[in-house]
Order: C-alpha cells, then sequence, then structure tokens
C-alpha cells in the first residue's frame, strides 16, 4: 500500500509538472496566438486595431503578472476550461477533445496491449529456441517492424488491402450514414472500420515488443534456477513459461510504460491517414491551422493518459513483484 | 585501463614504445568494429548503412535528373527515362528517392550524435552524483521519458513554423536525448564502485578527470549503442515529422515525398512506387542502424554475440 501511495505521490508531481511544461512552452516560443489569428484574418484584407481588440479579448491574450497567469491557468486546467477553438469556432476546446479521446483510447489502448502479450509470447519462443530459425525469423521481422514508419505501414495497408483488394474501408471510424449510438449495428460498423488502423499499430509496435523480450528472456535464461529446473526434468514449456518466462516479463513491463509514449505518437500519424476522428487527426487539425488552444489542450491530454497508464503500469508492477511492496 | 574489460589487448601485438595514443585508439576501434563484424546480423545493417551513406554523397552524380526539376508528364508510370516514375508535380521519383538519402543521414547522424552528447554529459555526471541533485535529474529524466515525444515535436515544430532541417533536429535532440542518459547513467553507477575508480580518487585526480577518463572509455560500446538508437528513432521523427507537413515542405526527403504523395491522392493515380520506395528506404536504414546495435550490444554483453547457444 505505501508503495502504491509513493507511486500516487509520483504521478501527482509528474502530472504537475507536465502542466507546467505545457503553460511554459507557448510562452516560450516566439510570437502570439493572437498574432497568429490576426495574421490569418489579415490574408483576405487589412485588420482594423478594434478587431484585434475583439480577437485578443476573445482569445483571452493573458494580462497580469506571470504568477497571475500561472494560478489562472492551473484554476483552467483543475477545471478542463481551456476557451474556445478557432478551428472549430464556437465549439469549445474540451468538447472538441471530448468527442476525440475515446476513439483513440479504445483503439489505442486495446491494440496496444494485445500488441504487448502477442509480442511477448513470440520474444519467449525467440529466446527459448536461439540460435534456430523460430529465434532469427522473429527477431530479424520484429527488427525490420520496429524500425517501419507508422504512416507507411498505415500507407501501404491502406493501398493494398483497403483500395486494391477493398476488403476494409481505409477512412473515418464509421459509415457516412451511420448515427452513433450503442447499438450493435453501429459497434459492429466502427470495429469493422477500426480493423486497418489497428492492424497498422499492432504490426508496427510488435517487432519492439518481441525484441525487449527476447533480449531480457536470454538473460534470465541463464540463471540457475532455469537451469535447476531443467535438471529436476521439468517439461520445457513449463521451465520457459513458469520460471523464465515470469521473471523476465518484469522489467518488460517497466519498458512497456516507457514504449507507451512512442506507440501514442505513431498511432497520432496512423490517425491522420486513416481520417479516424481521434486525437491525432484533430492535433493535425489543430497544427494545420495554428489553433494553439486545442493543439495545448490536446497535447496535455495525451501527455495525461500516458502518465496515468504508466501509473497503472507501476501499480500493476507493484502487484506481479512482491519485492516492491517491502 | 583504457581498453574495453571484455576485449583485453590481444598478445600478438608487441608492445612497442612507439605506440601513440591515437594508435592506441585506432587498435580498439579496430577490435570493436571486427567483434561487431563478426555478427552476422550487425554485418548486414553496416552494408546497408554504407551503401545509404554512399548514396547520399554521391547522389548528384547517381541521380539522372534535378530533385526539383518538374517539367516532365506528371503521374507517369516507371519507364526508361523514369525508371520509378514522376510524382503529381512532374518530379523524378528516382532522383528524388536519392536525393533524399541525404536529409535522412544527416539528420539521423547530427541529431543522433547530439542526442548522445546531451545524454554522455548528463547520464555520467547524473551517475557520478550521490546527492539529492541526482534525485532532481532523476524525475526530470522520468518525466522526459513518459511525455510522449512525437506529440511533444509536433507542437514544438508547429510553434516554429517552416524553421526547415535545423529545427528537426532541434526537437529530435531535446525529446531524444534522455532514454541514453538513463542507459548511461545505471553503468557509471556500477563502474563507480569499481576498484580503479577508488584508486583514481585517491591517487588525487579531478572528478571530471575521472569521470571522462577513466568511466568513460569503459562506456564506449554503450555510447556507441545509444548512438544508433538515438539516429534510428531520428531519422524516424523526420519521416514523421515531414509527413505531417511540419518541416520544409520544399526540401526534398523521403517523409516530404510521402507528404506529396498523399496529398497528390498518389493512391488514386495507381503511383504505389511513389508510396512504397520512400517509407522502404526509411524503414531499410532504420532497420540497419538496428542491427548495427545487435553487434554493439555484444561489445558489452558477451552472452548476446553469436554462436554461443544458451
Amino acid at each position: 500500500m505505501r508503495y502504491i501511495l509513493r507511486k500516487f505521490g509520483l504521478l501527482l508531481l509528474t502530472l504537475w509538472a507536465a502542466v507546467t511544461l505545457n503553460y511554459a512552452l507557448p510562452r516560450l516560443m516566439p510570437g502570439s496566438p493572437a498574432d497568429a489569428a490576426v495574421a490569418k484574418l489579415s490574408q483576405n484584407g487589412p485588420v482594423a486595431p478594434s478587431t484585434r481588440a475583439a480577437i485578443e479579448a476573445q482569445l483571452g491574450v493573458p494580462t497580469g503578472s506571470w504568477w497571475h497567469q500561472y494560478t489562472q491557468y492551473l484554476d483552467n486546467v483543475v477545471h478542463l476550461r481551456f476557451g474556445v477553438s478557432y478551428t472549430f469556432f464556437p465549439q469549445s476546446v474540451s468538447s472538441m477533445v471530448g468527442q476525440a479521446l475515446p476513439w483513440t483510447l479504445v483503439m489505442v489502448g486495446l491494440v496496444t496491449v494485445l500488441a504487448f502479450v502477442v509480442g511477448s509470447l513470440i520474444g519467449v519462443a525467440a529466446a527459448w529456441r536461439r540460435g534456430t530459425w523460430l529465434d532469427s525469423l522473429p527477431t530479424l521481422s520484429g527488427a525490420f517492424l520496429a524500425a517501419f514508419p507508422y504512416f507507411w505501414t498505415a500507407l501501404l495497408l491502406v493501398f493494398f488491402v483497403g483500395y486494391v483488394f477493398g476488403w476494409f474501408p481505409t477512412s473515418g471510424a464509421y459509415s457516412a450514414d451511420a448515427v452513433p449510438n450503442l447499438s450493435f449495428g453501429f459497434v459492429g460498423d466502427s470495429l469493422y472500420h477500426a480493423v486497418l488502423p489497428a492492424l497498422t499499430i499492432l504490426i508496427t509496435s510488435l517487432g519492439g515488443w518481441i525484441l525487449g523480450m527476447r533480449n531480457t528472456m536470454i538473460g534470465t535464461i541463464g540463471e540457475d534456477y532455469v537451469t535447476f529446473a531443467e535438471a529436476n526434468g521439468l517439461r520445457g514449456r513449463t521451465v520457459a513459461l513458469r520460471y523464465a518466462a515470469r521473471n523476465a516479463l518484469l522489467p518488460n513491463l517497466t519498458g512497456f510504460g516507457m514504449a507507451l509514449g512512442g506507440v501514442v505518437g505513431g498511432s497520432l500519424l496512423v490517425e491522420q491517414v486513416f481520417n479516424y476522428p481521434g486525437v491525432g487527426h484533430l492535433l493535425y487539425s489543430a497544427v494545420t491551422n495554428h489553433d494553439y488552444p486545442l493543439m495545448q489542450a490536446l497535447f496535455l491530454m495525451i501527455t495525461v493518459c500516458v502518465l496515468v497508464a504508466n501509473f497503472i503500469v507501476d501499480v500493476l508492477y507493484g502487484v506481479l513483484d512482491p519485492r516492491t511492496r517491502r | 585501463m583504457t581498453s574495453l574489460p571484455a576485449n583485453p589487448p590481444s598478445p600478438t601485438v608487441p608492445a612497442a614504445p612507439v605506440r601513440t595514443g591515437a594508435l592506441r585508439a585506432l587498435q580498439v576501434f579496430g577490435r570493436s568494429f571486427g567483434t561487431v563484424w563478426s555478427n552476422g546480423k550487425a554485418r548486414v545493417g553496416l552494408v546497408i548503412l554504407a551503401v545509404f551513406v554512399l548514396v547520399a554523397i554521391f547522389a548528384p552524380v547517381l541521380a539522372p535528373y534535378s530533385p526539383h526539376a518538374n517539367d516532365f508528364t506528371p503521374d507517369a508510370g516507371g519507364s526508361s527515362a523514369h525508371l520509378l516514375g514522376t510524382t503529381g508535380a512532374g518530379e523524378d521519383v528516382l532522383s528524388q528517392l536519392l536525393y533524399g538519402a541525404r536529409v535522412s543521414i544527416v539528420v539521423g547522424f547530427v541529431a543522433g550524435g547530439l542526442s548522445t552528447l546531451v545524454a554522455v554529459a548528463v547520464g555520467l555526471s547524473w551517475g557520478y552524483l550521490r546527492n539529492w541533485l541526482g534525485e532532481v535529474v532523476n524525475f526530470v529524466v522520468n518525466l522526459f521519458l513518459v511525455v510522449p515525444g512525437l506529440p511533444l515535436m509536433i507542437i514544438i515544430a508547429a510553434y516554429l513554423q517552416n524553421g526547415g532541417l535545423p529545427v528537426i533536429v532541434l526537437v529530435v535532440v531535446i525529446t531524444g536525448w534522455a532514454w541514453g542518459a538513463r542507459v548511461l547513467r545505471a553503468q557509471t553507477q556500477s563502474l563507480r564502485s569499481r576498484d580503479f575508480v577508488t584508486a583514481a580518487l585517491f591517487s588525487g585526480e579531478s572528478a571530471s578527470r575521472v569521470v571522462f577518463r577513466e568511466i568513460l572509455p569503459n562506456m564506449t560500446s554503450m555510447i556507441a549503442g545509444s548512438f544508433f538508437g538515438a539516429a534510428t528513432a531520428a531519422v524516424l521523427a523526420e519521416s514523421g515529422l515531414s509527413f505531417l507537413g511540419l518541416g520544409d515542405p520544399f526540401t526534398v526527403s523521403w517523409g516530404s515525398m510521402l507528404y506529396w504523395a498523399q496529398n497528390s491522392n498518389a493512391l488514386l493515380t495507381g503511383q504505389w512506387v511513389l508510396l512504397f520506395a520512400p517509407g522502404l528506404c526509411v524503414a531499410l536504414l532504420a532497420t540497419a542502424m538496428t542491427l548495427v546495435n545487435f553487434g554493439v550490444d555484444g561489445l558489452s554483453n558477451p552472452r548476446l554475440r553469436e554462436g554461443n547457444g544458451r
């Protein structure tokens, strides 16, 4: 319990640091959001000073000391007030993020866990059959797959599976005429649309898990207790899974937390290719439209999700490894 | 002791008094290269990497046209004049592909090198520290490890609009140094309690000399490992940012080729080579560096060397 409390304290501290980073980033950069908005408007003609003042008031260009701004900002973050999106005016940033987040959380979350489980199992098999084709094939293809840019895998699947063969839809999260609800028909339709994006993330992230598990597993296989279990005449599968893999999994779980950020980053590009209405697609439109409030809020939400996922992994680690609970 | 502990100096080399520092460094390098080369996977990686470096250097000689020449028939398939066809804007795909190697190689090596420099500086001093400052650094490094890198890069690149390659290198370094720092810190901590470090401290060497002259040479292989790791990440990050159009879209790189291909609907015109080739090059280059790392791992951990099963 003390372990979990300590990890929770660390989570709060990290969250605060991430929120502060998010506060500092736009202020460290040249230019101001209001200038950018005015610049966009001025493409259509000269902007009157009164218009400019109105934009500044609307975008909440902060005034006062940095401490005042900072406390104001923290207050807004706690209450999820992120202002108004200029791209999707007059929608609030919070509602835009709220619409996009579930799509990404469900799809990316499920696929990442699946990829971790499958990849770790393949890694166990590869390390156990070290030096045979069962080792070299997954290791080499894993290294190759891990080097695939996520968006490229996505483009290839769109072209070959979606466009040439036409097996799966290549754009959006549900059919254009469907209305989001929780009926079986709609869930089936959105699963059908999620196949290709999910497959992309699965294929591309699998390699990393295979390689990581194989390398830690090779370390544990060299331990005395594994030799001892083998000398006792236990079945190979029992030794591999119950003795070696169980211990090799722990350091890999930490690796899972660390690598999560990379997978989430990659899936943003995947969403962009598939027009999937998740966080990545929204972030892209925010970036191309210089919609800074939306961009900042999205970055904060992505970071918070990854931090919370890391916390869950830490707690899981504590459950699996009794030594951490001391 | 400056040579790697895993590789004691070969007895066949006579210890002639003329052996200078540079020569010895060269010998250590040669021996390390031999160990890496003896690994089959690393050998494949080194060959692919060498090919890409040569293509990057000799791109003007190899490319049939200028990568910016756009007076050809657009959206053409492969022909003898344009082996890989032309883009939607009427540029030669093969020439762009060859020139694109330059951006990826430069970004990979420069950003990888700079991240490694930061990682070495932070990792070694952090591993050597044993006070509260170490805890603070620990927190900062962990923060950079868990904050998702690509979204952070996208945000920074969006603020520094169209900065081109320097901005991409900068954001890759900002987001890429933490992993190496962590690995190097762990190794520094374990080396720090060895006898030769204690001996150096007792003989009155300064802290910086102990860190950089006694500990650092023992970590050459780990530094090489984190360099190739950071370079791989840099190549992938550059292609991702250029694909989103956040680099300078008029620099010809593999990522920007894919950006234009998607924007000009290369899928609908059936230009599959245009989609396939740049991504394959990114994947091959990144794979090559990952493969080299298999051999580099073997330098510091003989268990991971090839040929000795379990």
